[in-house]
């Protein structure tokens, strides 16, 4: 059960990580593919 | 039989990718009388069309005109460089004009793609329609099982002596695999079926919630699969290698059907099966899954059909060859169909996976629970196994020069 937690727990760690890392690398749709003459907000 | 299993695996492989790009293809049909309108469209053309008939383009799509054979400038009609704006509007919408574009790249470089039609319609008609009735099949099948041959019980009675079957690590790896395949398959399936499941009930403000969520969960996620498949490849390979066991194990439908114990090592045959479709469905969901995580990045289809041309494997399985030139979001849209087809096929799988780890049969939830089992259960589905563990205890009692407490 410990390792059950433990490995649910790790997909969320790596989850958030991922997604934090590849924000901050500009890897977003509105980074990758729009520029600063397109307005998205 | 090998050989046999290759060849339906690659006739059933190959059947598949036909399908997909047989939704693009047009079949050849005796070319209609157009001497009417001059070789442009008829009547019959549109109203064929409209019916949802197979209409062979191909007089159209190369009517592009040719600037090669232009009329000079100082001509009449030279200024038009060879093709007229018909001609030109057609290449653009066979997607041939030599278009040039400043920023975009070649994804930018399209503006008409109809492959997109033949996506959404396999996408919401076969691919929901097979790929639901093979889960819910799946399960059925499981049901009725069930209902035949009941639990697989453990002969006797337990012995109360447990043996280590999963250490820690690999229960870990193992969950981290499962949990986020299990989120994964979920929530790949509300993407799919969310329109027609679920927005007509509980409306498009819900659907778009669940689809927003899933979108994230799905892309975050992802990362987690590919991490724990690597590992648990890494750590039960040297398991899965098939040896004569399997042969044993296959004879005796692995005690499944009747009432037989095949010896087995710490891996059967069957968990093989699993372990091998994990990895190889696995790291193909993956790669496809890599391609539609960073679009227009990492295209797939055009080289792989091109060396599955090369190899002649189409021709053989009876097919044209495939397409070779793809437009970037032909590209994307193969990879998601791709994507969606192998995932189908791996979550049924794992339904039967994760049925025979719970339900249908006693003391098999243990090994990836608590990581005990008991002896008399590993005796019964892993005697070898259970032989080796037992060996290597008394092998390292004996060397300590302890004596075991019998």
């Amino acid at each position: 059960m410990k390792a059950m937690l433990a490995g649910f727990a790790l997909i969320a760690v790596i989850a958030v990580g991922a997604d934090f890392a590849l924000e901050r690398a500009g890897f977003s749709s509105q980074d990758r593919n729009s520029g600063a003459d397109v307005r998205l907000n | 039989m090998p050989r046999l299993i290759f060849a339906f695996v690659l006739t059933l492989t190959l059947s598949m990718m036909a399908a997909l790009v047989g939704q693009a293809q047009e079949t050849a049909t005796p070319a209609p009388d157009r001497s009417a309108t001059g070789g442009a469209q008829t009547l019959e053309d549109i109203l064929a069309r409209q019916r949802g008939e197979t209409v062979d383009s191909q007089f159209r799509s190369s009517a592009t005109g040719n600037p090669d054979a232009a009329a000079a400038i100082t001509q009449q009609l030279g200024t038009l460089g060879g093709q007229s704006d018909p001609e030109l509007w057609r290449a653009l919408r066979y997607n041939s004009a030599d278009l040039r574009v400043s920023a975009g790249g070649p994804v930018a470089g399209v503006l008409v793609q109809d492959g997109g039609m033949s996506w959404l319609t396999f996408r919401a008609g076969p691919l929901r329609q097979y790929g639901g009735w093979l889960l819910l099949g799946t399960i059925g099948l499981l049901a009725v099982f069930f209902l035949l041959r009941g639990r697989i019980r453990i002969d006797g009675t337990k012995t109360g002596h447990t043996v280590t079957r999963f250490e820690f690590v690999e229960r870990m790896a193992h969950w981290t695999l499962a949990g986020s395949f299990i989120l994964l398959g979920l929530t790949g399936l509300l993407t799919l079926f969310g329109r027609v499941a679920i927005q007509p009930y509980l409306g498009k403000d819900v659907n778009s919630l669940l689809l927003i969520g899933s979108k994230w969960v799905h892309n975050s996620v992802s990362w987690a699969f590919m991490l724990a498949l690597v590992t648990v490849f890494v750590m039960w390979v040297a398991h899965n290698i098939p040896n004569k066991w399997d042969l044993v194990w296959i004879r005796q439908f692995g005690g499944i059907i009747g009432k037989k114990h095949p010896p087995a090592k710490k891996f059967n045959a069957g968990q093989k099966v699993i372990f091998w479709s994990v990895i190889l469905f696995g790291a193909s969901i993956s790669v496809s899954g890599l391609s539609l995580l960073f679009p227009f990045e990492m295209p797939l289809f055009a080289k792989t059909f091109a060396i599955l041309n090369d190899l002649g494997l189409p021709q053989w399985a009876g097919y044209d060859p495939l397409p070779t030139v793809l437009a970037p979001q032909e590209e994307m849209q193969l990879a998601q169909l791709w994507h969606a087809i192998v995932a189908f096929v791996l979550m049924a799988i794992i339904i039967a996976h994760i049925y025979i780890g719970t339900l249908g049969m006693e003391g098999a939830y243990d090994a990836m629970g608590s990581g005990e089992v008991d002896e008399a259960w590993a005796h019964q589905h892993h005697s070898i196994w259970l032989e080796e563990v037992q060996q290597k205890e008394r092998d390292k009692l004996a060397s300590s020069g302890a004596t075991p407490a019998e």
